[in-house]
């Protein structure tokens, strides 16, 4: 699965400019945004499936009350890991990815602002998953502690506490040049005919995005260093006995961990805005107040934080303001669900595959977003706090929100990638058992948390059983079915092949480029038909 | 159309600076979290130096005060209060001892941790002296009762009838190595 798209650009030594590096070279020292794209989302596809072997050590143990396969310990280190390596490896660059091969594409610029630090901020995210993962042959064994890394918990964590530390420092490191070259390249870079206003949505979303990144990574950096410092050099942040209280490592965390919520979802809206109206072949619906929507979200998920902590003890006032502070979000989710429904209202839909992941996006994070809003209730929330039901919420927006949009984002691509149609019965294929797994997997978690499941438990009471036992088979199944994208992937290149728009009528520069697209597109400044570039301007 | 050159460096300065400014935010939170704890009680947060007040007895009303002790992880001590409650009035002074023993045959630190439930009391609850404002040291396995002197504030709002005063017994030779 590494080397088909490695070979991807081989076609276009013909081409006017010059083609890309021989060898592995060419992959090591790239400064093309189309090759650095390529190599992120291999990568995250790569991790996807690592987390989700982690995923599968954790359905088998689950299947059944008792202890079956692993030690409790080495079950806490795989949620640990399959939570880190699944955001920060997995849905996190592989929306870096789509950005890298994307953005310049729809706004008309030949290149990332920073091509150099672009191969950077993709390099060290090997390096951070390596150090990461060597931590499973570590004494002591891999970080245990949740991707919360809450202490006074963490910091018993054994030789690989301060290699967890410094694996998210890297990727944060990598996280935050990334976003800084998507906010130049989109602030300086836009063809002279795109403003802001008229950006396509993938873009707008990536730009908010990107914003999120540089506000919160660094906080993050700073809380992971406090834990660093209190464990080796003396100080005492997080520790009662020097005056420092736990309670504030929870705080700084999810000033950090909200807002990373709606960086893995924001460009997932975005995609999904992307395709929709292609396939209802009608321009998006409210175009604009989509990009105030994204903004007010963006902007209240930094005010929410405590609503992943009722149960720390707070004030009556602070449970209230959180509490409204959270539903509030549902009114510009809720602009976003309609705008969707409504550019669809009266279309002439088809349901090829990239639609079909999309359309099941809108529903099932829709169901996601509704449990958020039960978890958001401060006095059910004493209930609902560390259950399956949160399991099943944010399971919920994070696979069939997150990853379905990024499945979707590949089939509709895939063709301006690679020049070539994927084979469309076995996208079909993939998209109906994602589907269906993915709810057989999810949906029970929601029973068994309301009926008072703990979540990150290796074994549980004997009336779990059952729901449990779905469950397993579900996750079976899905990470059974994602061998299907990865067969799609290998034999695209003997699909037909595609024509320049690929799909009927879309609107974009990306499609008004070769496909698969030339190794440098846009070298000079376009000056394009505004209905096609801009549809929503120009209804 | 005619376009302005735009300066990469410029911009790119500037997000740099950002992400630094919000590095130093996150260190920023912990003296701003110390701030609201202290004005709000929040995290059940009482005073750590001595308290000046006045004595002024309320001996209408009658305020029960409990003591609860705990070990942190399984630290080499016995700990615990000497009364496990009392019956106070607010604006008088009264006195509680704790006893400790050190289990080990080494000179051991410790440092309790006082936390006031509910949230609406630990402002009102006043420690005139405390073994909890400074390091406890002992011998091998001495013993040792140390003394609490405390006032309750006749400001304590009227719905709070019970007040719960919480140590967490920590072991600190860690942390004062390092110091």
């Amino acid at each position: 699965m590494v080397s088909t798209p490695a070979d991807l650009h081989d076609k276009h030594d013909e081409h006017e400019h010059h083609g890309p590096a021989k060898g592995i070279g060419r992959w090591l020292f790239t400064t093309n945004h189309k090759d650095i794209g390529t190599m992120y989302l291999i990568f995250s596809l790569v991790m996807f499936f690592i987390g989700g072997a982690m995923a599968l050590v954790i359905r088998s143990e689950l299947a059944q009350p008792g202890l079956q396969f692993v030690h409790p310990e080495f079950f806490n280190s795989m949620t640990t890991m399959h939570a880190l390596i699944m955001v920060f490896g997995a849905v996190m660059p592989a929306f870096v990815g789509l950005a890298n091969w994307m953005i310049p594409m729809q706004i008309g610029a030949p290149d990332m602002a920073l091509p150099r630090m672009n191969n950077w901020s993709f390099w060290i995210l090997p390096v951070a998953f390596g150090i990461l993962l060597s931590t499973l042959f570590m004494p002591g064994g891999a970080p245990a502690s949740g991707w919360t890394m809450y202490p006074p918990l963490v910091l018993q964590t054994g030789d690989a506490f301060p290699f967890l530390i410094f694996s998210v420092h890297l990727m944060g490191i990598s996280s935050i040049m990334g976003a800084i070259n998507i906010i130049v390249t989109i602030i300086n870079m836009r063809t002279p005919e795109m403003t802001l206003i008229r950006m396509p949505m993938f873009v707008w979303t990536w730009l908010i995005t990107a914003y999120l990144l540089i506000a919160v990574m660094p906080v993050l950096a700073g809380a992971v260093t406090m834990l660093l410092t209190d464990q080796f050099f003396g100080t005492s942040f997080f520790l009662a006995a020097g005056g420092g209280d736990p309670v504030m490592f929870q705080h700084i965390f999810w000033f950090f961990g909200h807002p990373e919520v709606y960086i893995m979802i924001l460009p997932a809206f975005g995609v999904v805005s992307e395709i929709i109206p292609t396939f209802s072949r009608k321009p998006l619906f409210g175009h604009d107040s989509m990009v105030y929507a994204a903004a007010s979200i963006a902007f209240l998920s930094f005010i929410v934080w405590a609503h992943h902590m009722f149960t720390v003890g707070m004030p009556l006032s602070g449970q209230m303001f959180f509490m409204f502070a959270t539903m509030l979000i549902a009114v510009p989710t809720g602009v976003k669900v309609f705008n969707w429904v409504g550019t669809m209202w009266r279309g002439a839909m088809t349901f090829e595959t990239p639609m079909l992941f999309s359309l099941a996006f809108v529903f099932l994070f829709t169901i996601g977003g509704f449990s958020g809003l039960m978890l958001a209730i401060a006095p059910a929330d004493i209930q609902y706090h560390d259950s399956y039901f949160v399991v099943a919420h944010f399971h919920y927006v994070l696979v069939p929100g997150s990853i379905f949009a990024l499945m979707a984002a590949a089939y509709y691509w895939l063709p301006k990638w690679t020049g070539h149609m994927y084979n469309e019965k076995i996208g079909k294929l993939h998209f109906w058992t994602s589907t269906i797994f993915v709810n057989l997997t999810f949906f029970p978690m929601h029973f068994l948390g309301l009926a008072g499941m703990p979540r990150r438990i290796p074994d549980y009471s004997t009336q779990f059983a059952d729901f449990n036992y779905i469950a397993s088979i579900g996750a079976f199944g899905f990470g059974l079915s994602q061998l299907i994208f990865v067969y799609v992937l290998l034999t695209v290149k003997k699909g037909e092949k595609a024509t320049d728009a690929v799909w009927d009528n879309p609107k974009g520069l990306e499609w008004t480029v070769p496909s698969p697209a030339p190794y440098h597109t846009f070298d000079e400044p376009v000056h394009v038909d505004r209905t096609v570039a801009f549809p929503q301007n120009n209804p | 159309m005619e376009q302005k050159p735009k300066s990469n460096l410029a911009l790119t300065g500037s997000l740099v600076l950002l992400v630094f400014a919000m590095f130093g935010f996150g260190f920023a939170l912990v003296p701003l979290y110390d701030v609201f704890c202290e004005i709000t009680g929040f995290g059940g947060r009482t005073n750590t130096t001595a308290a000046v007040v006045e004595e002024a007895p309320d001996t209408e009303r009658t305020v029960r005060i409990e003591f609860v002790t705990t070990l942190n992880q399984h630290a080499p001590w016995t700990f615990g209060a000497d009364v496990a409650s009392m019956e106070v009035h607010p604006g008088k002074m009264y006195f509680a001892t704790f006893t400790a023993k050190n289990l080990t045959d080494g000179i051991k630190v410790a440092q309790a941790v006082p936390s006031v439930a509910p949230i609406s009391a630990s402002d009102h609850f006043k420690k005139i002296e405390c073994f909890c404002f400074e390091n406890q040291e002992f011998l091998a396995g001495e013993s040792r009762a140390m003394p609490l002197q405390f006032i309750v504030d006749p400001d304590l709002p009227d719905y709070v009838d019970t007040i719960t005063l919480q140590y967490t017994f920590f072991d600190t030779l860690r942390v004062s190595a390092s110091d």
